[in-house]
């Protein structure tokens, strides 16, 4: 009974929340992935992109709120899900003419490309503040729970609860049907082919008649829906601040990078490594501790490694590690 | 069907490609020789559209195709190979042939959901091609492996596959030669005079290997220091004092040590 009690704390405190965030993490990373292998720069954009997508789905959750639209016990967010996506393929369209094109025509290094990325973050910025504001913005609706704690406990006589939260198993579901029809596209289809061909060998696709031009720019479709998607669930789950989305940054290339730069099944890989560290090195381990060892084996502290305001140093240190022993990632991408 | 007007490419100082003209005839394999550093390779890039010129003309039949895009020449039929193979590794070698075709149906987003039955029937055809296509170069046990991973020798032999896919008008061949064993090298010239024949594709073929260049091209055109030194059968380019100061005098000597 302990023991079951055990895996049902590590369930609900780790297991559950950290694939969530994993899911999200990895449809960032594949965005960043995605942008590395074929534009071949690390765009320190997306996660102001994310947040530029998330905002554009929280307005139109509002207004289809405001419509009275509902889904029932799902998020209306789901509802708003295209036009944000329509909204940042846009924008996005829009960055690659005016800003990226130009230095893609003087055949740019990587190196300028990413600083170049650096300013139309801090535009992005300005511009997802100057219309929703810095502030936390809520906006999930629908049912909490797929299953609550209390439910849980009367159904299995156990002390532990187990939940699960309705976004949760939207950002598994979404993740899922996001990520098969990404490898359906890339492996699939002609145009995916086209890109992966591209980012293979850039001179021979030009070379194979393939409009480099078409190719980018499908590219950028495809980042922005993944970014938006990726956005929204992590709003869903936690909350929409655009500061936050920022700072994702810094986990999402962890991921692309612990993966491997430009593979996309390391990509998905790396936001689940990346994901499970975090929350494993920031949770207080005591109660499961509790149950697990004998009662004068019992831990007094909390047994936390890490505080929770550190966890950005979580993938800090597993970039580190990587970069030092195996700079291409697990699997094998370009190296960095 | 190709002229070349007092092209120049500058790299800083350094004049890669210094006032070359030249001009190639409809349906003849034209050899490109000179010595390391005389151009060649820059030429065909400037040509290609791969590196733009610092000045001068390419035109193809009349029409200006000066700095146009790679991918807009190769639909016009102008293609090119590269000195050193590249090929996409991880696909295989029939998909790296199917790959070749621009424009195909299945590069819309639209097609690539709506389209479906469209994409299935040209894939299938592209799909009979390729396997043709690899018959002729003898190296069909090849089109399920990964290109990554064959041979130096059958990755030219790839490249040459890929011309094959698409009606190309005049191709470009950098040193297809190199590092190919004998038997490998008279598999691609045997390839390169039907294509010739059969097909009525132009070649220009940049060689270091004298016994290729006689056996397949007429006229030879050697370049020296960024221009054309002399042009002309390889009987007269060999006759020719410049070119055999330049160049030859180093070319015959590695013929002989072939020889042996």
């Amino acid at each position: 009974m302990e023991f079951l009690n055990a895996i049902v704390a590590l369930t609900n405190f780790v297991l559950i929340p950290a694939t969530a965030y994993g899911a999200q993490l990895a449809l960032g990373a594949l965005g960043v992935t995605l942008i590395y292998g074929i534009l071949r720069f690390s765009n320190f954009a997306h996660g102001d992109t994310m947040a530029f997508g998330t905002m554009s789905v929280v307005l139109a959750t509002w207004g289809l709120q405001a419509m009275g639209v509902s889904l029932g016990p799902l998020p209306t967010a789901l509802l708003a899900l295209p036009v944000g996506i329509l909204a940042t393929i846009g924008l996005v369209l829009l960055t690659d003419r005016v800003v990226y094109r130009f230095y893609r025509a003087q055949k740019a290094k990587p190196v300028i490309l990413v600083i170049v990325s650096i300013g139309v973050m801090f535009v992005l910025n300005g511009v997802v503040r100057f219309i929703i504001g810095p502030d936390d913005q809520n906006f999930a609706d629908g049912g909490r729970f797929l299953l609550g704690a209390r439910e849980f406990r009367n159904l299995t006589g156990l002390d532990e609860g187990l939940a699960i939260r309705t976004t949760q198993g939207i950002t598994l579901v979404v993740a899922v049907i996001a990520v098969v029809l990404l490898f359906w596209f890339l492996n699939r289809t002609r145009t995916g082919k086209s890109m992966r061909a591209y980012s293979d060998n850039e001179d021979l696709a030009l070379l194979s008649g393939i409009n480099p031009e078409r190719v980018v720019m499908v590219t950028w479709m495809i980042v922005a829906a993944l970014a938006v998607v990726a956005g929204t669930l992590y709003g869903l789950d936690k909350s929409f601040k655009p500061f936050t989305y920022f700072q994702l940054l810094l986990p999402i290339f962890a991921s692309a990078i612990v993966g491997g730069l430009g593979s996309p099944i390391g990509a998905i890989a790396g936001g689940f490594v990346i994901a499970y560290s975090e929350v494993m090195i920031t949770y207080a381990w005591k109660k499961v501790l509790t149950y697990v060892l004998p009662e004068t084996l019992a831990p007094d502290g909390l047994v936390q490694l890490l505080s929770t305001d550190y966890k950005f140093a979580v993938s800090f240190m597993i970039l580190l590690i990587v970069l030092l022993f195996r700079p291409t990632g697990l699997f094998r991408g370009k190296s960095v | 069907m190709i002229e070349v007007h007092d092209l120049h490419k500058h790299f800083g100082g350094f004049h890669a490609v210094d006032g070359a003209s030249l001009s190639i005839r409809e349906g003849s394999i034209t050899g490109l020789i000179g010595p390391n550093g005389a151009g060649k390779t820059t030429l065909f890039n400037v040509i290609a559209g791969v590196l733009p010129p610092t000045s001068g003309r390419v035109t193809m039949a009349g029409e200006d195709i000066t700095g146009l895009p790679p991918h807009s020449l190769f639909h016009k039929g102008l293609l090119r190979t590269f000195q050193i193979a590249h090929e996409f590794a991880s696909m295989t070698c029939r998909e790296n042939l199917m790959m070749v075709p621009g424009g195909q149906s299945g590069e819309t987003l639209w097609n690539t959901w709506f389209g479906r039955k469209r994409i299935a029937e040209e894939e299938r055809a592209l799909r009979a091609k390729a396997d043709e296509v690899l018959e002729f170069l003898t190296i069909s046990h090849l089109a399920d492996h990964k290109a990554g991973q064959v041979s130096g020798g059958q990755k030219k032999l790839l490249e040459l596959g890929r011309t094959m896919m698409v009606d190309a008008r005049i191709v470009f061949l950098d040193e297809v030669g190199a590092g190919v064993n004998r038997t490998l090298l008279n598999t691609i010239g045997d390839a390169i005079l039907r294509l010739n024949k059969e097909r009525g594709y132009t070649f220009v073929v940049i060689e270091h290997d004298m016994d290729f260049i006689e056996r397949l091209c007429d006229p030879v055109i050697c370049m020296a220091e960024g221009r054309v030194l002399a042009e002309g059968t390889l009987a007269e380019i060999k006759a020719n004092e410049q070119v055999i100061e330049a160049y030859l005098g180093t070319g015959l000597k590695n013929k002989e040590q072939v020889g042996a």
